[in-house]
């Protein structure tokens, strides 16, 4: 299985797109798309898409102030997805959808390519039992279930670092912007999941569990290289 | 493991017979026949039932055999190639560290043995009954009684149910039957409501997805999958465990028609060989002693018979006892 740190591109070719009930067949990478990608990113696509960067950063990294979200190592089938539903307006932003309705299909695909190709998150896999006593942690790992809410990392996997390409990593994303997310499927701004599946979530959650989650997950991959240097001080002793 | 009858070996057989079986028997130790009942259905009604919660584990060491259990349940990855031999976790069909109501809770099931059971006619422990699950569900070898996972397992269990009645069913109990749809259930049309509904998450080759080393979405069929003898093989039982859990985070959102659809579809894909094949002469002798119920095993299928092979999947035990 591939880590986000080395997605290659070429390798993602279908996205099932669930919902609607017709199978969206992602688009066949091509080997220019990666470099084609960066120059639309750092200088836009001269019809009406601005660089990207201007928000998104310079290594795609984001802005945590004004709650641009990290496009670094995210999927390349799941950035493409979003930036179809932006133009086809299951996903509502006044920001992002006309910049969207700018890109043509190769744009979608190149850009898509780039940020994919930059260095994501690759974070520990191995089971560790949650701490009851951590809310936040409690629901990332083990979920709500009297409430029928999953742990949010049996869809997003462990310590949120993503599922393969429908599923985004949260770990590392911006706290603000995690936040606006999860209020966007409330308030039906963002109807774009395949089958409502993080909306039947997203609906369950309290103001309460939405903040601290968003906390959680923005600031967890500091923690986890916090915590695993110690280790290794620990063994060094 | 449980006494030897000579009596069901010897009817009918020859002295050189019976010196064969014989040594059979010493060399494989297979526990009796398990039938692997479906479990009777839970009383109506409402779970009201709630086990405690984990933060009042005791800091003792029952507590530590507690959250060991815990562990060894939701992650029993960690007992690959000793006693597991797919990718399956038994959280993964006793949702919330088997805490969940309908998804065959551990506090609903602690009460209920031993049990009798009028197939084979003995009475079964607690013990026997997870170890069923680690033969067929987890494709695996099960720990002894009295080996620590089973004893840590156990006290889960035993912790879990604190409050419960003792030897009386509780509503929440199993996976709640589903009554049979209106056209018998069809694995054509099951592929259309999987294509929708579940690949997203366990692939559209049902074999799940991986993060690492990690499995996230369990396999559903192929070598990482539950075994030919496991409970969840049956239709009508993973028809109503889909049902009631499927898919993840909108339970009871498929029609009744279209969970027996769907796993119809789901189990007749070919995954490990049924363990008791091991014991017995021939897939038509499997069939008729253990697969009377409607499922997919030793049936011909998209010009195949299903489970006609020697593929136990990771356990590299020999195919027959004896060869
Ligand atoms: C003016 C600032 C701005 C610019 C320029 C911009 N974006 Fe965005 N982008 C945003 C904001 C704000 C959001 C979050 C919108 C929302 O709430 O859905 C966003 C969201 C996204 C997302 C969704 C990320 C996710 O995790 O779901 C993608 C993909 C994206 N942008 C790609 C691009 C690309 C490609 C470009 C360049 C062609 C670009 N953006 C240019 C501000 C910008
Ligand atoms: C049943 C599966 C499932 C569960 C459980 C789940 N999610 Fe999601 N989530 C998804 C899917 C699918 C998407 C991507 C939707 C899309 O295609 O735009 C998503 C997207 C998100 C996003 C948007 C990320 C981005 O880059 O824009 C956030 C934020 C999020 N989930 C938070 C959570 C939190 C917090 C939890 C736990 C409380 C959770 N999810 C549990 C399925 C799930
Ligand atoms: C592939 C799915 C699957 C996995 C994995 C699994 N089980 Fe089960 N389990 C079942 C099914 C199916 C039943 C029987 C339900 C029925 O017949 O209605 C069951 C029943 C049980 C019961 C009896 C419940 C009762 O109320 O009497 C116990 C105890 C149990 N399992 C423990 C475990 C343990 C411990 C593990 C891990 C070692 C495990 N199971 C793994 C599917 C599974
Ligand atoms: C959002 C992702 C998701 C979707 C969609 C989904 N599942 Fe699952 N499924 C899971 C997860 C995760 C588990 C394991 C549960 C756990 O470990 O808590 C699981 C467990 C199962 C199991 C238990 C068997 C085993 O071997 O572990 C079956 C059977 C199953 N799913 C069938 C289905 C069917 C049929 C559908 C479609 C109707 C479906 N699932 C849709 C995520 C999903």
């Amino acid at each position: 299985m591939m880590r986000m740190a080395m997605r290659a591109p070429g390798l993602l070719v279908t996205l099932v797109a669930i919902g609607t009930g017709a199978a969206w067949v992602g688009p066949a990478w091509a080997a220019d798309d990666v470099p084609r990608g960066e120059t639309i990113a750092q200088q836009g696509n001269g019809q009406g898409a601005i660089a990207c960067m201007s928000c998104h950063g310079a290594e795609g990294m984001g802005n945590a102030a004004t709650g641009f979200p990290r496009l670094a190592g995210l999927p390349a089938g799941y950035l493409s997805k979003q930036l179809h539903d932006y133009r086809e307006g299951s996903r509502q932003s006044p920001v992002m959808q006309p910049f969207a309705k700018a890109l043509s299909e190769d744009d979608m695909r190149a850009v898509s390519a780039y940020y994919a190709s930059l260095e994501g998150l690759d974070l520990p896999t191995a089971y560790q039992a949650a701490d009851p006593a951590d809310e936040a942690e409690w629901l990332a790992k083990r979920g709500d279930w009297g409430n029928v809410i999953p742990a949010c990392n049996q869809c997003h996997g462990p310590n949120g670092q993503g599922v393969g390409e429908a599923f985004p990593p949260l770990a590392g994303q911006h706290a603000s912007y995690l936040k606006a997310q999860l209020n966007a499927w409330r308030n039906g701004s963002r109807a774009n999941d395949p089958n409502d599946l993080m909306k039947s979530v997203a609906e369950r959650l309290s103001d309460e569990q939405i903040g601290l989650i968003s906390d959680y997950y923005a600031t967890l991959p500091e923690r986890l290289s916090t915590a695993s240097i110690a280790d290794k001080k620990e063994g060094a002793q | 493991m449980t006494p030897w009858k000579p009596t069901l070996w010897v009817a009918g057989g020859t002295l050189s017979l019976l010196a064969l079986s014989l040594a059979a028997v010493t060399q494989a130790a297979e526990p009796e026949r398990d039938y692997q009942k479906p479990l009777p259905p839970a009383p109506p009604g409402e779970a009201t039932f709630q086990p405690p919660l984990e933060r009042d584990i005791p800091d003792n060491q029952y507590g530590d055999m507690v959250r060991l259990g815990r562990d060894i349940f939701i992650n029993t990855q960690q007992l690959r190639g000793r006693y597991v031999f797919n990718d399956q976790n038994c959280s993964n069909c006793h949702l919330d560290a088997g805490r969940l109501a309908d998804s065959a809770p551990m506090w609903a099931s602690f009460g209920m043995y031993p049990a009798y059971r009028g197939k084979n006619d003995r009475v079964n422990t607690m013990a026997e009954r997870i170890q069923g699950c680690f033969t067929y569900s987890m494709n695996g070898k099960p720990p002894a009684a009295g080996s620590e996972p089973l004893v840590a397992m156990q006290t889960y269990l035993h912790w879990m149910a604190t409050g419960a009645p003792i030897n009386q069913a509780m509503p929440g109990r199993g996976y709640p039957d589903l009554p049979e749809p209106e056209k018998a259930y069809d694995p054509a049309r099951g592929a259309e409501v999987y294509a929708q509904n579940c690949a997203v998450c366990h692939g559209a080759d049902g074999a799940g997805q991986q993060v690492g080393d990690r499995q996230v979405f369990p396999p559903l069929w192929g070598d990482g999958a539950y075994n030919w003898g496991a409970g969840m093989h049956r239709v009508s039982t993973a028809a109503a465990f889909i049902k009631a859990n499927m898919p993840l985070g909108q339970p009871n959102s498929l029609s009744n028609q279209q969970a027996w659809d769907v796993a119809a579809y789901i189990n007749s894909h070919e995954r490990p060989q049924d363990p008791r094949r091991r014991t017995m002469e021939s897939l038509e002798a499997t069939v008729e002693t253990f697969h009377q119920h409607g499922g997919y095993y030793g049936r011909p299928f998209n010009g195949q018979t299903l489970g006609d092979h020697a593929n136990y999947g990771q356990d590299e035990r020999p195919a027959t006892p004896d060869a």
